[in-house]
């Protein structure tokens, strides 16, 4: 009961961190490098796409392991919301609150905001663009990128290669844009 | 079946990143505000552990599971993909909350509309794939 207790609690980031860590060991140990914006490349090479370039004529048969991990990612989201539930709801900080309250995002302790991550908002303009616009830059950008965060922040600093600290401080550069720039000409009325 | 390792740290990771609240769009809301300790301290300290793993495998020359040398990624030296694509990514993942890891992970978590997301990340990768040669490397 205790090691349950523990669980369902949110983990502190000193455990956190040392146990992503742990994941990209793990995969090393098996013989593979820990990236998931690779899966990307491999679902749109399974799905026909090296028929329209040579970016996904690749042999993706040696990458089915990284589809057998995400899979693995979706049933271990399922099992942590499910059999490890947090007994409180998410906490975050009271500026970011108040800041996201201006621009009528509401915190109502759900893990995202309800009110624009939803089938009906899809249809919605600012749903378009949190969802599918973001989705597509997250795609676009981590292929361009040759990486994601797993990839490049965690494996590649890592493993200090100094590509990795660029895409990284373009990611920051990114979503600083995207959170101080864009984000009040999109949200504020 | 030599593959089923993969589902067992997938769901691991999976877990991990569900009970850190890293999947959190607000978690990054917060660390794009500079409001909060929790992201960076994650980030950190998976790569302070990280480094002192990579350096313990290649110090002490760590072999796979299957006895061959472990072998990481290195990576060619420029700017313009890195930083351009990074900024690219960085957009997306302030809009989204999502890289690519918790999209998938959040699905799990009940969150089926992240399905839009991932086809949306997928037609990225695909008219990525689509120009590449036109934009700078």
């Amino acid at each position: 009961m205790i090691l349950i207790d523990f669980l369902s609690n949110p983990w502190p980031w000193f455990i956190s961190g040392p146990m992503i860590a742990l994941v990209m060991f793990l995969l090393l140990w098996a013989g593979e490098n820990f990236g998931v914006s690779s899966t990307l490349r491999t679902i749109c090479s399974i799905s026909g796409a090296s028929k329209h370039s040579s970016y996904f004529d690749f042999d993706w048969k040696s990458q089915t392991w990284n589809i057998i991990f995400i899979t693995g990612s979706v049933i271990g989201g399922f099992v942590a919301s499910t059999y490890f539930q947090s007994p409180e709801s998410l906490s975050i900080s009271t500026n970011t609150i108040n800041d996201l309250a201006e621009l009528g995002i509401n915190f109502n302790s759900d893990i995202v905001p309800s009110e624009l991550f939803n089938w009906d908002s899809v249809s919605t303009l600012k749903g378009f663009l949190i969802m599918i616009l973001g989705g597509f830059l997250v795609g676009f950008g981590a292929r361009w990128a040759g990486g994601c965060t797993s990839g490049h922040a965690i494996s590649g600093l890592s493993n200090l290669q100094t590509p990795s600290l660029i895409a990284v401080v373009g990611f920051f550069i990114g979503g600083l844009i995207m959170t101080f720039l864009i984000f009040p000409l999109i949200f504020l009325k | 079946m030599k593959q089923i390792k993969f589902l067992f740290i997938g769901i691991l990771f999976g877990i991990i990143m569900t009970k850190s609240e890293v999947i959190s769009w607000f978690r990054i809301q917060e660390m794009f505000r500079f409001q909060s300790f929790h992201m960076y301290g994650i980030i950190g300290s998976a790569i302070i552990t990280g480094l002192i793993l990579v350096k313990t495998i290649k110090r002490n020359k760590l072999k796979t599971i299957y006895g061959d040398s472990i072998k990481f990624n290195d990576k060619k030296l420029s700017i313009p993909r890195y930083l351009f694509g990074g900024i690219i990514f960085g957009l997306g993942w302030a809009l989204t909350g999502a890289c690519p890891g918790p999209m998938f992970i959040m699905i799990g978590n009940g969150y089926a509309v992240f399905l839009i997301v991932i086809l949306s990340a997928l037609l990225g990768t695909y008219v990525y794939g689509l120009i590449q040669h036109k934009l700078p490397h």
